[in-house]
């Protein structure tokens, strides 16, 4: 096939691929967009295989299929709930991929580089395994994070940040003794291609700093984390597309990159943190000791399935707020049942969703909608926090600090000026919680103690299951 | 412990101290309980209903009274029954300590514990057991109910065949507990509600109640300790009177809650203003206990005054008396419950705490009224203002600066690379910066409830690393086909998987 054919057929996959994410901006042509990317990626893949490939078809096809094969089968067993889990092991993958084609590269005796163009494509490669080595172990410490294999708390060594700074020194050295050793220049070691033994040290420092960044970021944080990975696989594609000369590369990278940044800043304006501040780990390190209004508070309210079900019942107006208890109880069936009793009754229930609600972005939409509630009854935050001084009954379930109103009243609480739900502004809030622990950012929250506020204790599902009945 | 509850003997009082569903909780404190009979029969609650919770039923009142060691009543002890009780015993009642003292001497005197429900102050952790707010509540809803009764019209405007009925214009004065329940009532049936207090700081409440709060134009706080009203200066008064006689001949209701603490009810509405008022116009007025807000008031009597009738019922609460039984009870409950940390069946009168010091008279025989104030008021105005309006967080101001500065290294950064760089590169380069900016205007478009599935999207899609691999698979090098062979197969199953699971969320995204 000769190489316009490939090209034509790369912008093609290009265009695709833009149309699969702008379909994303409504659940109506999202499924469109889906497809979109599935003929982009086909397209791209065919191409290269006919007009590039000369040789190993059998391993190819061999690696394709089985490949294939266990992506299907993990993307049909994944709990909705797990999609975080998911989402960071296979982009680990990604991660994994950069480096193996830039080892390999590097190493293949058939490319050849002089001058100028030597030097840029080296840093390219170098830039395509840093990046590529980052993600690939951050995403795997993710994953052990998120699937509760390793212990959720954030990992505070004394000095990180210094250690943080120390591994990028490292990794600039190295790059340098990278550069000049692949030009024929400095002391490689001998019996090894020149440059090699920079490139090995740079890639176990990278995973190291990978390592190291995810374990010092924990619990709420996870959705910056999550995003700042998908962000991270699409630069390493990008570079390894600068290496590879290969636009395709670029622009996907580019466009996968962008998202990853963009849903990352959209986090973190939602927490009020800067990212710079949630990537250097830790909450509330830097000094705002002071925990609001600490002590006595008064006193709680605890009602009883039963006091609930007559609250919901004798209303109009619901608003659900769901967190990451919502999740960890595997509650989201139980609430649409409910949900859709109540609005058989004629009560207006909506759910309310906070951008960073859960693990990753985005996690409470799909876990709704897989229990198969409406998605127009499902409203972003800004689109509803409005309402709230109509809404008869705000139900928050397993979420704290997302509807903490010391983040507007209090200007020394450490989550003040976070965007929170206001459903204090509501006639009553019952909250549905274990037990009156803090939320992850370690704050008290004064909507527990607030008068029209009711405490409904205990696991979530089961809590709403007796309300269920009660109905 | 064991609680006895008497049947209430003032005349009128249909009101009983503990309903069955509360005396089955108190049995869960571990309390044995034991009731008159017959003393819930005017509340609707019958000796049947109370022998199924448990609880015992005595004829004989002194052999309820001796064999008990809390005594529960609603009205204050009358003279018969202070001679029945026995030193060591426990009453929780109403007792108006301040306009009783004789009583409290009796009390004394018998080497009684009394505690009065209406001096438990008025702090956020004792809204539980506020019995005085749960009457008033009551007796705001009563009101509403006692005005319709006399008012000979519909509350609520209508457009019939037979013509246009306009709806009634309610005056509430004063939004307390009752006149906010009152507020809350008259709209419900559709009647316009104004509503006007001293106190500027109830006015978003009577808001949120639907009601029109009427504002004076005069500079005075009337705030009072314990979220109270207090005595307002005189020129105050002159333009408060003249707000409600120009009322007065608009509105065909008024309603007066307007009480100050340990003082007699101001006079706010005169009988010159009762006569400017349309003929079959009701006024209820909640204050006639205290001499009443309304020139023409006579306590527990209805006067017919210049075509206007005047309410001045004092036992609203007791007229409604099976609802005002179960919120009192449970306010009798809450105390009990918080008086018995142990759920042991043994009450401890704790004089630390703020709450029970407050509402405790008299203890073991000696007057402990009045009780040392407590610094902790309903919430001062100041801080109910904050909650309206949050702080709005000072930015830090940014000068031009860094914006400047980093636009110019990047800048710089830039010339400088397309100094030295050869043109291929410069060619992707402007490749990568245009997908940025194509990445960026397309993903702000992005849903946010869909935010899930662009990342499985994008997950999938930067496999088009398999590219790479793909190039690489055919070299005549063993060990690279290997390795571009094993990338094949980790980034397929990204490609699959992430769009798999991609298109089986967005399959659950249905309306």
């Amino acid at each position: 096939m000769p190489e316009g054919i490939v090209t034509v057929a790369y912008i093609a996959a290009t265009i695709l691929f833009i149309l699969a994410l702008g379909g994303l901006s409504h659940p109506e042509t999202a499924r469109r967009g889906n497809l979109y990317g599935i003929i982009g990626m086909s397209i791209a893949m065919l191409a290269t295989i006919f007009g590039v490939v000369t040789a190993n078809y059998v391993m190819l096809i061999v690696g394709l299929i089985a490949g294939g094969i266990i992506g299907l089968i993990l993307a049909r067993r994944v709990q909705m709930t797990q999609m975080p889990e998911l989402v960071a092991i296979l982009h680990s993958l990604v991660g994994l991929a950069a480096v193996l084609v830039g080892f390999v590269n590097f190493l293949d005796p058939e490319v050849h580089y002089t001058g100028v163009e030597l030097t840029i494509h080296d840093v390219e490669t170098y830039l395509g395994i840093l990046i590529g080595a980052v993600t690939f172990s951050g995403s795997v410490i993710a994953f052990g994070k998120l699937s509760g294999k390793i212990g959720g708390a954030p990992l505070t060594l004394p000095a990180r940040h210094w250690l943080n700074l120390a591994l990028l020194l490292i990794a600039i050295w190295y790059g340098y003794q990278f550069v000049v050793q692949s030009a024929g220049g400095g002391n490689p070691v001998a019996g090894l291609p020149p440059g090699l033994v920079p490139l090995l040290v740079m890639t176990a420092v990278a995973l190291l700093f990978g390592i190291h960044m995810v374990m010092a970021i924990g619990g709420a944080d996870m959705p910056v984390v999550v995003s700042m990975l998908n962000s991270y696989s699409g630069w390493a594609a990008a570079a390894t597309g600068f290496m590879l000369s290969n636009d395709l590369l670029i622009v996907t990278g580019a466009l996968v990159g962008s998202s990853g940044a963009i849903l990352s800043y959209i986090m973190c304006r939602a927490m009020n943190r800067r990212f710079l501040a949630v990537i250097a780990g830790g909450f509330g390190t830097a000094g705002s000791a002071a925990v609001g209004t600490a002590g006595d508070q008064g006193e709680v309210v605890p009602v009883n399935a039963m006091e609930a079900a007559n609250l919901l019942v004798g209303s109009k107006e619901i608003m659900i707020v769901p967190g990451y208890g919502m999740a960890v109880a595997q509650a989201q069936h139980i609430v649409c049942e409910i949900t859709k009793i109540l609005r058989d009754k004629g009560i207006n229930v909506r759910f309310g969703i906070h951008p960073v609600a859960g693990r990753m972005p985005g996690h409470m939409n799909v876990l709704l909608a897989e229990a198969r509630v409406p998605y127009d009854i499902v409203f972003e935050m800004d689109e509803i926090n409005e309402e709230f001084p109509d809404i008869d009954v705000s139900i928050v379930i397993g979420a704290n600090d997302i509807v903490n109103p010391s983040a507007q009243e209090e200007p020394e609480s450490p989550i003040a000026g976070m965007p929170v739900l206001e459903v204090w502004k509501g006639r009553t809030t019952i909250v549905l919680k274990r037990s009156m622990a803090t939320g992850y950012a370690g704050v008290q929250n004064p909507l527990f103690f607030k008068e029209n506020t009711r405490m409904l204790f205990g696991d979530a599902r089961e809590s709403l299951d007796e309300v269920l009945k009660e109905i | 412990m064991k609680i006895g509850v008497p049947s209430e003997t003032h005349p009128g009082e249909q009101r009983v101290a503990i309903t069955p569903d509360v005396a089955g909780q108190l049995r869960k404190l571990g309390f044995s309980v034991a009731i008159e009979s017959g003393a819930g029969a005017s509340a609707s609650f019958g000796d049947d209903a109370y022998a199924e919770a448990g609880v015992e039923l005595l004829d004989d009142r002194a052999e309820l009274f001796s064999g008990s060691d809390i005594i529960l009543k609603v009205r204050a002890p009358n003279d018969e029954e202070l001679g029945l009780f026995r030193s060591g015993q426990v009453l929780i009642s109403f007792l108006w300590p301040a306009q009783n003292p004789e009583l409290l001497e009796r009390l004394a005197q018998a080497g009684v514990t009394a505690l009065a429900m209406d001096s438990i102050p008025r702090i956020t952790r004792a809204q539980k057991l506020d019995a005085l707010s749960s009457m008033a509540n009551i007796a705001g809803y009563r009101a509403v109910v006692e005005a319709a009764q006399h008012f000979g019209r519909f509350f609520t405007g209508q457009i019939t065949a037979a013509g246009r009925v306009p709806p009634a214009k309610v005056l509430v004065i004063g939004a307390g507990v009752a006149g906010l329940a009152a507020i809350g009532v008259a709209r419900s049936m559709g009647a316009i509600v104004r509503a006007f207090d001293t106190r500027p700081e109830v006015k978003e409440q009577v808001e949120s109640m639907d009601g029109e709060f009427l504002m004076l134009e005069f500079e005075e706080e009337g705030s009072g300790e314990g979220g109270y009203a207090k005595v307002m200066s005189e020129e105050f008064i002159k333009a408060e009177m003249a707000l409600f006689a120009e009322q007065a001949k608009d509105v065909d209701i008024i309603i007066t809650t307007a009480l100050i603490p340990g003082r007699p009810a101001p006079e706010l509405i005169t009988e010159e203003m009762v006569a400017s008022m349309k003929p079959g116009s009701v006024v209820v007025d909640l204050a006639a206990e205290q001499g009443g807000n309304c020139e023409v008031t006579e306590a527990d009597r209805i006067i017919h005054r210049h075509g206007v009738t005047v309410i001045g019922y004092t036992d609203l609460p007791s007229r409604l008396a099976a609802q005002s039984s179960q919120l009192y009870g449970t306010n009798l409950r809450h105390l009990l419950d918080d008086m018995c940390p142990e759920s042991d069946g043994r009450l401890t009168v704790d004089m630390e705490d703020d709450v029970v010091r407050g509402a405790t008279v008299v203890k073991d025989g000696e007057i402990t009224w009045p009780p040392p104030k407590i610094a902790d008021p309903s919430p001062p105005p100041a801080q109910a203002e904050a909650a309206e309006a949050p702080p709005v967080p000072e930015k830090p101001k940014r000068s031009f600066l860094g914006p400047l500065l980093t636009f110019g290294l990047g800048g710089l950064a830039l010339l400088g690379l397309g100094a030295v760089a050869p043109p291929s590169f410069m060619a992707h380069f402007t490749v990568f910066v245009l997908a940025c900016f194509v990445g960026y205007m397309v993903i702000w478009n992005v849903t946010p409830a869909l935010h899930t599935p662009l990342m499985s999207v994008t997950n999938a899609i930067s496999s088009i690393i398999i590219i790479g691999a793909l190039i690489q698979i055919s070299s005549p090098l063993n060990w690279i086909a290997w390795v571009a062979g094993i990338t094949v197969f980790i980034t397929s199953i990204n490609i699959a998987g992430g769009f798999a699971v991609t298109r089986r969320m967005l399959d659950m995204f249905r309306k």
